[in-house]
C-alpha cells in the first residue's frame, strides 16, 4: 500500500460581534423572536441600498493584522448572484478579486486571504426530512440576514486532522482575544469548511479535492476530515478516482454524503457591487485597528515562557486558552510564584475539568495564589495544599481559614509536635537510625515514612530530615 | 380661477402661495381634480385627500412622482405586473425631502417597466399618450411624468434617468428635463434598474422650475453610499446672455448613420444660431468613443439589471405564481408571468454578459469603453464649457411604430446615453416644433456643473421662447 499525505485547507466563516448588521442599522441578535430585527435593506426590499458598517471594517482590519495579512488600501465589494429564499436580494455582497485582507500567516499555516461579506437569513424546512425538496413549508428568519462575516481562507498547509483541529483552536483563541466574535461553533458564529485531498508521499502535485461543509464542532472537524481522508485513500487503493464534489459529514452516522458535484456548481456571475464605492482603508483606520490590538495568544505564550520562566508547552496551554491565561496572570499578580502557579492551575483543571473556565469555579485567583504561597512558605505541605485545593473547588473560601479549621497546617519543630514524632520514629527503628548515623542516607526512608503517617502528611519532608540529623547528632 | 391656477409655473405658484395670493388648498384641489380626469394614462395612482400642509420653499405645489420611487403605503410598482399593488413600508429619500420642503404627493406616474424603454409602451399598466398627439408615444421611461407635466395634469414631476429616461420624454413632450450628476441625489428608495447609472431628476415646464425642484432634491444621504450631494447650493437661473460661453458640437456623432430627422436638425441649428447671438462661441468637439456608447450601455445596464431584478422571486412581496410543488418552478412561473418581454430580454442579455467565460469579453470590455467615454468628455470640457446635441434623433413617434424592433427603439437613446455613462449632468429644453411636435435640445456639462448648466439653459430658453401652452390647456389637439 502506498503511503499518502493528506493536504487540507480550511475556509472559516466568522460572525463578527458588531452592534449592528453589515449593511444596515439593525441590531444583531441570537434566538430572538423571528423577523423583528429587519429593515428595507436587510429584507432586500425594492429600492433599499447597503451602507458599510465601520465597526465591521475595523474588526476585519484587526483580524487581518492578527493574521499578519497585507491590508488592501482599497478593496472592492462584488455581488455573488444566486437564487435562494435565504438571500432576499438574490445576491450576497462579498469580496472577490480584491479582498480587504491579503496573504498572511497564523502559526505554521499560511493565510490565503480574508474578506468581508453578509450572512444569509436562517431557513427552516418544516417536514419529515428537514430538507427543502420535500418540506411541507419553509420559513425564513431574517434576523440573521446581513450579519457581518469575515471569511478566512488558508493555504493547503495542513496535513492531518489533528493539525486542522489545532489550527482552528489557535484561530478561535486569537479571534476571541481580539474580541471581534463570540466564536461559538455550536451557535454558528464560527463555521469551518475543509478542502481535503490526498497524494502519495513525496508527490508535489495536488490530488483532486473535495469540500466538507459546515462542521459545527472541533471534534466533528477532526472526525470528518479523518473520515474523508480514509475514504479517499480507500478509493484510490481500490483503483478508483476522487470526484470533485461538496460533501456533508454526518457526525452521528459518520457518513459523508454528496451535496453537489462540480458539474452542478453555480455560476455566481460576480461583478463589482455598484451600490458601494471601493472600500478605502485610511492610515487613521489602520492606526485605530493597531491601537485596539490586544496581546495575541502566540505573543502571550512567548512572554509566559521568556519572562515568567514557564516551559514552552505549559506557556502555550495557558496562553492559547485566553481564560486560562487571564486566570493565571491574575493569580501571579496576587503574588503566586509564576512557575508554581502554573503547576497549581494544572491541578485545578484536573479537579474542575477542561471545559470550565476557572474564573467560573469557586476558586478565586487570590485563593489559588494563597495556596501557592502557603506551600511555598512551607506553612502547609504539598499534600495538604492539594487537599485545600479540593476543598476550595467544592466550597470556595479562604485557604488559610480552611487550613486553620481542618488543622492542615504543617507540623514543625517550632510548636514542638514534630520533634517528638521524629524522636518516636528513631526509637521505634534503632536499626535504621544506626545506619543513618553511619552515613547510609538511603535508610532514612522508613523513618520519614513513619513521620508522614503519624502526621497525616502535614509535616514538611525537609524539616523531618533536618530533625533526624539533629537528633542523631550528624 | 382653476385655469388660471393651472397656467402658473410651479415657481410662480409657490411664489403666489408665499405672497398669500394663492390658497394652498385651492392649488391642491385644482390639480387633484385635473389629475383625476387624466385620459392620457399618465397616472397609475392619484391621491385622494390633501396631505397635511407643510411650510417650505416649494409652497405646497403638488408633485407627480414616477412609479418606481417607493412611497410609504402608496402603490410603487415600477410599471411591472410583478409589483402590482405593492405598497412599500418606506419612502424614497428624494420624495421625502421634497415632501418636507412643501411639495405634497399628487400621484404616481406611469413608466416603462423597471424604467426599461423609450416609449412608455413597456408598462404593465398600458401605454401613455403624448398630449401633443394622442396617437404618439410620450417617450420613456419617465413617460407618465413627462405627459402629465406637458398636459398640465401636474405642475411638475419626478423622473429617473438611466440612459435618457428623463431627457428623451421631456424632449418628446416639449418640457424641461434634467439628469443630474451621478451622486447629486440619493437613490435610496428608487426601485433600481442599473445602479451605476440611475439618477433622479425633475421634469418641469421651464428651467426655473427644474432648478427649484432640483435644489430641494440634492444632498448626501446616509442611506446611499454613492450619494455625494452638490459642492455648493443650487441657485435659480438668472442669466440672459451666453457671452464667453463655449459650446461644443460633436459633429461626428450627429452624422451617424440612421441619424437625425431633418426637422430636428433644423431646430438644432437654429438654436445654435441663437446661442451665437447671445454671445456664445460654437466649435466642433470630438467624442471619439461616444459612437460605442449604446453598445456598452446595452451590456452594462442589463448586467446590473439582471442582478437588481433577481430579488423579484415571489417569496416575500409582489406577485407569486405557485410552482409544481417545488421552489424552482415557483420562481420560474412567477418571473415568467410577472415580467414583460423587454425586461426578460434585458435580464437574458445581462445574465449572459456576466456569465463565467464571457464576463471579460462583454462586461469587462463595456467597462473599458465607459472609461474611455468619460475620458473623452473630460478632454472635451478642457476646450468647451458645454456640449450640445439634439436630445433625441426624432420627434415623438406613433404608438407601436418601433415596438417590434428593439434596436430601432434603442437608437432613441443615442445622444443621451454617453452622458449617462460618464455620470455627467445634462438638460433637455424645448427647441421648437417639427411637424407640430416638440424637439429637444440637450446641453451637457462637467460633473457638478448644474448651476452653470441651468443658467445657460435658462438663457437659451428665454431666447427660444417656446410656447408649450397648447399642450397644457387641452389633452392633445
Amino acid at each position: 500500500m502506498t503511503d499518502y499525505e493528506p493536504v487540507i485547507g480550511l475556509e472559516i466563516h466568522v460572525q463578527l460581534g458588531t452592534t449592528t448588521k453589515l449593511f444596515c442599522g439593525c441590531e444583531l441578535s441570537f434566538g430572538d423572536t423571528p423577523n423583528i430585527h429587519t429593515c428595507p435593506t436587510c429584507l432586500g426590499l425594492p429600492g433599499a441600498l447597503p451602507v458599510i458598517n465601520a465597526q465591521a471594517v475595523h474588526y476585519a482590519i484587526m483580524i487581518g493584522l492578527a493574521l499578519e495579512c497585507e491590508i488592501a488600501p482599497r478593496s472592492q465589494f462584488h455581488r455573488k448572484n444566486y437564487f435562494y429564499p435565504d438571500s432576499p436580494k438574490a445576491y450576497q455582497i462579498s469580496q472577490y478579486d480584491v479582498p480587504i485582507c491579503g496573504a498572511g500567516r497564523l502559526g505554521e499555516v499560511r493565510i490565503h486571504r480574508a474578506h468581508l461579506e453578509d450572512d444569509a437569513a436562517k431557513l427552516t424546512h418544516l417536514g419529515a426530512s428537514g430538507r427543502i425538496d420535500d418540506a411541507q413549508r419553509s420559513v425564513v428568519d431574517f434576523n440573521r440576514g446581513g450579519t457581518p462575516l469575515v471569511e478566512i481562507v488558508t493555504e493547503p498547509d495542513i496535513h492531518s486532522p489533528q493539525q486542522a483541529r489545532e489550527f482552528l483552536t489557535l484561530l478561535r483563541t486569537t479571534l476571541r482575544a481580539l474580541g471581534v466574535s463570540d466564536v461559538d461553533m455550536s451557535q454558528g458564529s464560527l463555521r469551518a469548511d475543509a478542502n481535503v485531498s490526498v497524494r502519495p508521499v513525496g508527490s508535489d502535485t495536488l490530488g483532486t479535492k473535495t469540500e466538507l461543509k459546515n462542521m459545527n464542532s472541533f471534534a466533528f472537524l477532526e472526525k470528518g476530515v479523518k473520515a474523508e481522508i480514509e475514504r479517499q485513500i480507500a478509493l484510490l487503493e481500490s483503483g478508483g478516482r476522487v470526484a470533485q464534489e461538496t460533501l456533508h459529514y454526518d457526525p452521528v452516522s459518520g457518513r459523508l454524503t454528496s451535496l453537489r458535484s462540480k458539474e452542478e456548481a453555480h455560476d455566481y456571475r460576480y461583478f463589482p457591487e455598484p451600490d458601494l464605492p471601493p472600500l478605502v482603508v485610511t492610515d487613521a483606520m489602520l492606526e485605530a485597528a493597531k491601537a485596539a490590538m490586544p496581546e495575541l495568544p502566540a505573543a502571550r505564550a512567548a512572554r509566559f515562557s521568556s519572562e515568567l520562566g514557564l516551559p514552552v508547552e505549559r506557556a502555550r496551554e495557558l496562553a492559547f486558552r485566553a481564560e486560562l491565561g487571564d486566570y493565571y496572570e491574575a493569580a501571579v499578580t496576587e503574588g503566586g510564584d509564576p512557575v508554581m502557579t502554573a503547576n497549581w492551575i494544572q491541578a485545578l483543571i484536573e479537579r474542575i475539568g477542561t471545559e470550565i473556565d476557572p474564573a467560573d469555579s469557586k476558586v478565586t485567583p487570590e485563593a489559588l495564589a494563597a495556596v501557592v504561597k502557603l506551600v511555598g512558605d512551607k506553612a502547609i505541605s504539598r499534600d495538604a495544599g492539594r487537599e485545600v485545593l479540593s476543598k476550595l473547588v467544592d466550597e470556595g473560601g479562604d485557604p488559610a481559614a480552611i487550613v486553620e479549621r481542618d488543622g492542615l497546617g504543617a507540623i514543625s519543630s517550632a510548636d514542638g509536635g514534630l520533634a517528638e514524632v521524629v524522636a518516636a520514629a528513631l526509637a521505634g527503628d534503632p536499626d535504621a537510625a544506626e545506619k543513618v548515623r553511619a552515613g547510609n542516607m538511603k535508610a532514612v526512608g522508613p523513618l520519614v515514612g513513619y513521620v508522614m503517617r503519624e502526621t497525616k502528611g502535614r509535616a514538611d519532608g525537609g524539616e523531618i530530615n533536618r530533625l533526624i540529623r539533629e537528633q542523631l547528632g550528624i | 380661477m382653476s385655469a388660471e391656477i393651472l397656467s402658473l409655473s410651479a415657481a410662480q405658484a409657490a411664489a403666489a402661495v408665499a405672497a398669500g395670493e394663492l390658497d394652498r388648498a385651492e392649488l391642491w384641489g385644482a390639480y387633484r381634480e385635473r389629475a383625476a380626469t387624466d385620459t392620457l394614462n399618465a397616472f397609475t395612482w392619484v391621491a385622494d385627500d390633501a396631505p397635511a400642509a407643510v411650510d417650505g420653499p416649494l409652497g405646497g405645489v403638488p408633485l407627480a412622482v414616477k412609479d418606481l420611487f417607493c412611497t410609504e403605503d402608496v402603490p410603487s410598482q415600477s410599471g411591472s405586473k410583478i409589483l402590482e399593488g405593492y405598497r412599500p413600508p418606506y419612502t424614497a429619500t428624494v420624495v421625502a425631502k421634497l415632501q418636507a420642503a412643501g411639495a405634497p404627493l399628487l400621484g404616481k406616474t406611469n413608466q416603462d417597466e423597471f424604467a426599461m424603454g423609450s416609449s412608455n409602451e413597456n408598462s404593465a399598466f398600458g401605454p401613455v399618450n403624448n398630449p401633443w398627439d394622442l396617437t404618439r408615444v410620450p417617450g420613456g421611461s419617465s413617460g407618465g411624468s413627462a405627459a402629465a407635466v406637458a398636459a398640465g395634469l401636474a405642475p411638475w414631476a419626478l423622473g429617473t434617468d438611466t440612459g435618457g429616461s428623463i431627457r428623451q420624454p421631456a424632449a418628446l413632450c416639449g418640457i424641461v428635463g434634467l439628469k443630474p450628476t451621478y451622486g447629486a441625489c440619493s437613490r435610496y428608495g428608487m426601485i433600481a434598474f442599473a445602479s451605476s447609472l440611475d439618477q433622479a431628476g425633475p421634469l418641469t415646464r421651464d428651467v426655473t422650475d427644474a432648478a427649484l425642484l432640483f435644489s430641494e432634491m440634492v444632498g448626501t444621504d446616509s442611506f446611499d453610499s454613492t450619494s455625494l450631494g452638490m459642492p455648493s447650493p443650487v441657485l435659480l437661473p438668472t442669466r440672459r446672455d451666453l457671452s464667453g460661453v463655449r459650446l461644443g458640437v460633436p459633429e461626428e456623432l450627429l452624422e451617424q448613420e440612421g441619424g437625425l430627422e431633418p426637422g430636428v436638425r433644423a431646430r438644432f441649428d437654429e438654436a445654435l444660431a441663437l446661442a451665437k447671438e447671445l454671445g456664445a462661441t460654437v466649435t466642433p468637439c470630438r467624442l471619439p468613443h461616444a459612437e460605442h456608447a449604446l453598445s456598452a450601455y446595452y451590456l452594462l445596464a442589463p448586467a446590473e439589471a439582471s442582478s437588481n431584478l433577481a430579488r423579484f422571486d415571489g417569496v416575500r412581496y409582489g406577485l407569486r405564481v405557485d410552482g409544481d410543488h417545488d421552489l424552482m418552478t415557483m420562481y420560474t412561473h412567477t418571473r415568467a408571468a410577472g415580467f414583460g418581454p423587454e425586461v426578460k430580454r434585458r435580464i437574458m442579455l445581462g445574465t449572459y454578459a456576466l456569465s463565467s467565460g464571457y464576463y471579460d469579453a462583454y462586461y469587462g470590455t463595456a467597462q473599458r469603453v465607459r472609461t474611455k467615454i468619460a475620458e473623452d468628455f473630460a478632454a472635451g470640457f478642457s476646450a468647451v464649457d458645454f456640449i450640445v446635441t439634439p436630445t433625441s434623433p426624432g420627434v415623438a413617434f406613433e404608438l407601436g411604430a418601433k415596438s417590434a424592433d428593439p434596436l430601432a427603439m434603442y437608437l432613441n437613446d443615442f445622444f443621451t446615453v454617453p452622458m449617462s455613462l460618464a455620470g455627467i449632468p445634462a438638460i433637455s429644453i424645448p427647441a421648437g416644433l417639427s411637424e407640430g411636435l416638440p424637439v429637444g435640445l440637450q446641453l451637457a456639462g462637467p460633473a457638478f456643473s448644474e448651476n452653470a448648466l441651468l443658467d445657460a439653459a435658462y438663457a437659451l430658453e428665454q431666447a427660444i421662447g417656446f410656447d408649450g401652452s397648447p399642450a397644457r390647456t387641452g389633452e392633445g389637439r
